[in-house]
C-alpha cells in the first residue's frame, strides 16, 4: 500500500501532459447540454406554466394514481423475483463448469438485445389464453396475459441481465479462505453461504436489485402489448403519458412525467450514491 | 463427500460443491432459463413461420416493410457515429484529467438510462414539437424535426448515448495514463497518441460499446413511437412497424419482422461473446508472458 501510494505521488499529478482536455471536455458538455439538459428545460418550462392547482390535479387523478400503484408494484415484484434469479444465474455461471455454461452466460444478456417490442408481443403470444404457456396455465386457473400480472412478467423478462451482472464480478473475486475456513470447521453450507459470502454479495446484489426496479418503473415497449391496459387495473404511467399526448394534451403529460422524472433521477442519484460508498468500503478493506 | 477429503485437496472445500447441491442449482437454473428465455426465442421465429415460408418472405417484403427496415438503418448509422465520438470524447476527458464536476458529468450521463423512453420522446416533443420555444421559431423557418426522421434519430441518439461512454471509462481508469504520458513525452501528436497508444488499448470496449448502442438504437421503441408519429411507410421504424402489424391482427407478418430483429439481437450476443473470450485470451497471453519474465 505504502509503495503504491508513493508511486502514485511522484506522478506528475498537477502537470498537464496529456492533450485535449477543453477539445474532449468540451464536445461533452455541449453534449450533454444540447441532448440532456436542453430538453428538460422543455418539461419544467411546461409543468411550471401549467400553476400548481392544475398540475396537482393532474397527478393526484383517481386513474393515474392507480397506475403510480400498479407499476410500483410491479417493478418490485419483478425486481424481487430478479433479485433470486439473478443470483441464482451468477452463482451457477461463476461456481460451477457445465456443458453450455458459455451460451447460457450469453443469453442472460438476451433481454438487454432484444427490443422491447419484439419481447411484447412474444410474450403476449406465449401467455395468451390459446399460447404455448396459456394453455397450461389456463387449465390450473392463472391468467397472467391481459392482467397486471402479465405487466409484473414483461418487467422481470427485460432487467434480468442487472443483478446477474453487478453480482457476477464480486462473486468471482470472492477469496476463498474464509468460505474454506467455515467449512473446515465443519459448518453446513447453507450457514457458511448465509454468514460468509451473503455479506459480501449483497451490496452488488442490492445495486442489481435496484437497477432492476429503475429499468421496470420505465419499461413501455414490453409491458404494453401484455397488459391489456385497463384503466385502473393494468395501466402503467409511462401509458398515461402517452394517452395524455395522443389526446394532445401536452400539460397533463408533462405533469405525469415530470414525476415519473424525479422519481427515476432520485433512484438514480441513491444508487450511484451508494454505490460508491459500498466501493470505498471494498477498496478500504483490501 | 465436503467434510471427508485428503489434506491435500482441501482448497477444493467450496460452498455448494457437492453433487446434488451442484446438480439441483444448476438443473433448475437451466429450467428457469428455458422457460424464461429460449422458448420465448423460438416461439418469435415460430410464429414468424407459422403462416409458411412463403408468407413470411411476402411480409418482408412488403413496401412499407421494407421501408421500415431501411428507416432503422439509416437510423442506426446515424445513431452510432454521433455517439461513438461522444462517448469517446467523454472517457477521455473524465479518466485523463482531475476536474471540478467530473462525478457529476459521470453522473449525468447515466440520466439517459434511468429515465423512462417515453418520458425521453416527451422531453424532445416539448422543445422542438411546433409549441415548442425551439419548434416553433423552426417551424417558423419550415423545418419539421418532430414527427419525422430527423426527430427519429434525435431521441435514439438520446437514449443510447451512454453505452460508449460506459463501457470505456472503467476500462480507461484502470488502464491508467502513464502510457500515453510516456507517448507525448516521446514527441507524439494529440492525433497519433490515440491512433497508436489509446486505440489498440480499448480497441474491444469501443466495439463492445459501439455494438450495444446499435442493437438498441435499432429496437427502440418508446421514445421514438412519442416522436414518430407513427406514418406508415414514412416514420415507422422496425420496432413501431412490428406493432402496427401486430395490432392490425397480422400476427404472423409481425413476427416476421420480429425475427428480423431477433436476428441482429443474437448476432449482438454472438459478438459479444467473441470479444470477450478475445478479452480472455488476450489476458491469458499476457499473465503468460509475465510469468516467463519472472522466472
Amino acid at each position: 500500500m505504502a509503495t503504491h501510494l508513493s508511486a502514485a505521488d511522484t506522478r506528475p499529478r498537477h502537470k498537464r501532459v496529456l492533450p485535449g482536455l477543453s477539445l474532449s471536455l468540451g464536445t461533452s458538455l455541449l453534449f450533454i447540454s444540447l441532448i440532456l439538459l436542453l430538453p428538460m428545460t422543455g418539461l419544467v418550462m411546461q409543468s411550471v406554466d401549467m400553476g400548481w392547482d392544475r398540475y396537482w390535479q393532474v397527478i393526484s387523478d383517481e386513474r393515474v394514481v392507480a397506475s403510480y400503484k400498479v407499476t410500483l408494484w410491479a417493478a418490485l415484484l419483478a425486481s424481487i423475483f430478479n433479485g433470486f434469479f439473478g443470483l441464482l444465474l451468477a452463482w451457477v455461471l461463476v461456481r460451477y463448469d457445465f456443458p453450455g455454461r458459455r451460451i447460457l452466460d450469453a443469453l442472460v444478456d438476451l433481454p438487454f438485445a432484444l427490443p422491447t417490442a419484439v419481447a411484447g408481443i412474444t410474450l403476449a403470444t406465449l401467455y395468451a389464453q390459446n399460447g404455448w404457456y396459456g394453455q397450461i396455465l389456463e387449465s390450473i386457473g392463472i391468467k397472467v396475459a391481459y392482467t397486471p400480472w402479465g405487466i409484473v412478467l414483461a418487467m422481470a423478462f427485460t432487467s434480468i441481465p442487472f443483478v446477474v451482472r453487478t453480482v457476477q464480478p464480486v462473486l468471482e473475486e470472492l477469496s476463498p479462505e474464509e468460505e474454506e475456513a467455515g467449512m473446515t470447521l465443519g459448518a453446513s453450507d447453507w450457514s457458511v453461504f448465509r454468514r460468509v459470502i451473503f455479506p459480501a454479495l449483497w451490496p452488488a446484489l442490492m445495486t442489481g436489485i435496484a437497477l432492476s426496479f429503475t429499468r421496470s418503473l420505465g419499461e413501455f415497449g414490453a409491458v404494453i402489448f401484455i397488459a391489456g391496459n385497463m384503466p385502473y387495473v393494468s395501466e402503467i404511467t409511462s401509458l398515461m403519458i402517452f394517452v395524455s399526448l395522443q389526446e394532445f394534451d401536452f400539460p397533463a403529460a408533462s405533469a405525469i412525467a415530470s414525476v415519473v422524472l424525479m422519481a427515476s433521477l432520485i433512484l438514480l442519484f441513491a444508487i450511484n450514491i451508494w454505490q460508491a460508498r459500498y466501493l470505498r468500503r471494498l477498496h478500504g478493506r483490501s | 463427500m465436503s467434510s471427508h477429503q485428503a489434506p491435500g485437496q482441501r482448497h477444493q472445500l467450496r460452498v455448494g460443491d457437492s453433487p446434488w447441491v451442484k446438480g439441483l442449482l444448476i438443473g433448475f437454473t437451466l429450467f428457469l432459463t428455458v422457460i424464461l428465455l429460449v422458448v420465448p426465442l423460438i416461439a418469435i421465429f415460430q410464429q414468424a413461420f407459422v403462416e409458411g415460408a412463403a408468407h413470411y418472405f411476402n411480409s418482408l417484403l412488403e413496401a412499407d416493410t421494407l421501408h421500415a427496415i431501411g428507416l432503422t438503418l439509416v437510423v442506426a448509422a446515424l445513431t452510432v457515429p454521433i455517439n461513438l465520438v461522444f462517448g469517446v470524447m467523454l472517457a477521455w476527458s473524465v479518466t485523463r484529467f482531475e476536474f471540478p464536476g467530473r462525478k457529476i458529468l459521470m453522473t449525468l450521463m447515466d440520466i439517459p438510462f434511468a429515465v423512462s423512453p417515453v418520458v425521453a420522446g416527451l422531453l424532445y416533443l416539448l422543445l422542438y414539437g411546433n409549441n415548442g420555444w425551439i419548434g416553433s421559431w423552426l417551424y417558423d423557418q419550415d423545418i419539421q424535426l418532430m414527427f419525422a426522421w430527423p426527430g427519429i434519430v434525435m431521441v435514439t441518439v438520446f437514449v443510447t448515448c451512454p453505452f460508449v461512454a460506459r463501457e470505456l471509462i472503467p476500462l480507461m481508469q484502470q488502464q491508467g495514463r502513464e502510457d500515453e504520458e510516456a507517448a507525448v513525452i516521446l514527441g507524439a501528436s494529440g492525433w497519433q497518441l490515440f491512433r497508436r497508444v489509446t486505440l489498440p488499448n480499448i480497441k474491444w470496449a469501443l466495439i463492445y460499446g459501439v455494438i450495444l448502442t446499435n442493437a438498441r438504437a435499432v429496437g427502440e421503441f418508446g421514445a421514438v413511437s412519442v416522436v414518430s408519429g407513427n406514418i406508415r411507410g414514412e416514420t415507422n421504424t422496425l420496432p413501431l412497424h412490428v406493432q402496427l402489424q401486430y395490432e392490425d391482427y397480422q400476427a404472423a407478418a409481425a413476427f416476421a419482422s420480429a425475427s428480423l430483429l431477433a436476428m441482429i439481437a443474437l448476432l449482438t450476443l454472438l459478438l459479444k461473446a467473441f470479444i470477450e473470450w478475445r478479452q480472455e485470451r488476450s489476458l491469458n497471453i499476457e499473465a503468460e508472458k509475465e510469468r516467463q519474465v519472472t522466472q
